[in-house]
């Protein structure tokens, strides 16, 4: 099964961590992605620029409206993804714990999503 | 006897080890349950006009295998319908050659898959509890209900919930393997203990309803032992389950207020649940592997075996508390053990612990601790301190018999004493 895990954390936290630190956590990030890759359950992950990039869009009677900012102001924040094919649920929650976005924020875990799914929805 | 009392007799006794194996032969609860529904239903229209098969059990099960043939060749765009079609299919073609047999030779037991499963941290503590009740108990949805005072509704709405998301988020059909095993084992004895203590000490429901729900509570926790004989943990549950239980007919006054062990009628305590308990602590400690359920059992048995309150071996509790503390040093555990601590003599240090969790903020909604307190202040003849703290625990207390109980207490303390 497909899953994908969507990193949660606060983008602004009260104390941001020092130059040093970031490049602790960028290296445990490139570790973990060099890990899944070479498991060959890898198909995709990258981190998102912050909120302050992002604007929404709602088209309303033919209208295009955007907005500013994310879909919803939150403390923790949408900051990446990884997608990932692994067996079952426990498989998944375990890559998620090997994630170094859920050792500092949170990792949601959610299926994806396959044909045969929509088509017994 | 009659085909329905049959029926029902099947449904209470094989309930989970039938679910438990078409589950693991069509990987889907709601269809499980559907096959089984349908199954039920056929018996009852066969078998007062052919008569009760010699193994009923195996009857459903097969029966409820074919209905979910049926059903799925129905479902034109089922997800891994060609997989489980030929498995349900290779399943029936066995069958033709098997003898009537014993339900446990005919039936596959699957119960251990089942357990963890419904129990799997994925899913919240409710519904672990009450997919836990409805698939390996023999209890009904309007019976759980009742117990756990929801509308009825509502926990339909939980179960049927709680099994898509076991399907839809690919929570698997499975005994963990050893590196999750230990933890998930966790959360399959809690959910256990959580149906106990809602029997047990629950503020409201009939005591009819409490009394079933303990009674399913220590039945699950005999299937684990016979499941799964080496897990300590499993044992020790069992043991303090049996332990509390066979004090149940002493606990109460006959207008439902409670009797403080001190002074229950130890007679009215039930010797073969004691016994049992008792043999079962030994069996677990024997294990060498000590952990929380094995401990809070060696002190329940520790009570069992005191033939008065005043023979309790007290400082043996407390010490017992003390490595309970070491392993999971929650604030309810330190307060059992600052009672042990009094208990076993030193009053002002009891009472500095429980003082130490009041200056901590820990537990300000516990109606326990300000009762423990105040039955240490009262010892201590501290009768205006004493006075305050069963004020405080009156006004915490949900409970109608322990209100009564606390009032009354409070009431003890003479006008001569605060003089």
């Amino acid at each position: 099964m497909q899953y994908m895990l969507l990193i949660y954390s606060n983008e602004k936290p009260e104390n941001p961590p020092a130059p040093e630190e970031w490049g602790k956590v960028m290296s445990e990030y490139m570790k973990f992605t060099e890990a899944i890759k070479s498991e060959g359950i890898m198909i995709a992950g990258d981190a998102l620029k912050g909120t302050d990039t992002a604007t929404t869009v709602r088209v309303r009677d033919g209208d295009a409206m955007h907005t500013d900012g994310p879909f919803a102001e939150t403390k923790e924040a949408l900051g990446g993804y990884y997608l990932i094919d692994v067996p079952d649920l426990d498989a998944a929650l375990a890559v998620a714990a090997r994630l170094p976005g859920s050792w500092y924020g949170s990792v949601e875990v959610r299926p994806v999503m396959m044909p045969e799914d929509y088509q017994s929805a | 006897m009659t085909a329905s009392a049959e029926v029902a007799r099947v449904f209470r006794e094989e309930q989970g080890r039938i679910l438990a194996s078409l589950i693991g032969s069509v990987r889907d609860f709601e269809l499980a349950e559907e096959a089984l529904m349908d199954a039920y239903e056929r018996a009852l229209e066969t078998w007062p006009v052919r008569g009760v098969p010699n193994n009923p059990a195996a009857w459903i099960t097969r029966t409820a295998r074919n209905r979910a043939i049926d059903r799925v060749r129905r479902r034109s765009n089922w997800r891994d319908k060609e997989p489980v079609l030929a498995h349900l299919l290779s399943l029936r073609a066995e069958e033709k050659q098997e003898k009537e047999g014993t339900v446990a030779e005919v039936i596959p037991d699957e119960r251990l898959r089942l357990v963890f499963t419904c129990c799997h941290p994925a899913l919240s503590a409710e519904a672990r509890v009450a997919l836990t009740l409805r698939t390996l108990g023999g209890l009904t949805t309007p019976e759980i209900a009742r117990a756990f005072l929801l509308p009825e509704p509502t926990l339909a709405q939980r179960l049927v919930r709680a099994k898509r998301k076991i399907r839809d988020a690919g929570i698997p059909y499975r005994v963990p393997p050893p590196e999750l095993l230990g933890e998930r084992l966790q959360s399959v004895l809690s959910v256990v203990y959580l149906v106990f203590n809602e029997g047990y000490s629950a503020s409201a429901g009939s005591a009819v309803v409490r009394r079933d729900l303990c009674a399913e509570a220590i039945r699950l926790a005999r299937l684990l032992v016979e499941l799964m004989p080496s897990e300590p943990e499993s044992v020790g549950l069992l043991a303090l389950m049996l332990l509390h239980d066979s004090r149940r007919a002493a606990r109460e006054d006959a207008e439902g207020v409670p009797i403080l062990m001190a002074e229950q009628d130890r007679g009215q305590w039930d010797r073969l649940q004691i016994v049992e308990g008792l043999e079962l602590v030994e069996r677990a400690l024997r294990m060498g592997r000590v952990g929380p359920y094995q401990l809070q059992a060696a002190v329940s048995a520790l009570h069992a075996r005191a033939t008065t309150a005043e023979e309790t071996d007290w400082p043996q509790i407390a010490a017992l508390y003390g490595v309970l503390e070491s392993m999971n040093p929650s604030a309810v555990v330190r307060l059992n053990r600052a009672v042990a601590i009094a208990l076993a003599g030193d009053v002002l240090e009891g009472l500095r612990r429980m003082d130490l969790l009041v200056e901590e903020g820990r537990l300000t909604d516990y109606v326990m601790l300000p009762s423990a307190r105040a039955e240490l202040l009262r010892r201590l003849g501290r009768w205006q301190e004493a006075r305050d703290a069963y004020d405080q625990a009156i006004d915490l207390c949900a409970n109608a018999g322990h209100r009564t109980l606390l009032v009354r207490k409070r009431a003890a303390i003479s006008a001569a004493q605060l003089a």
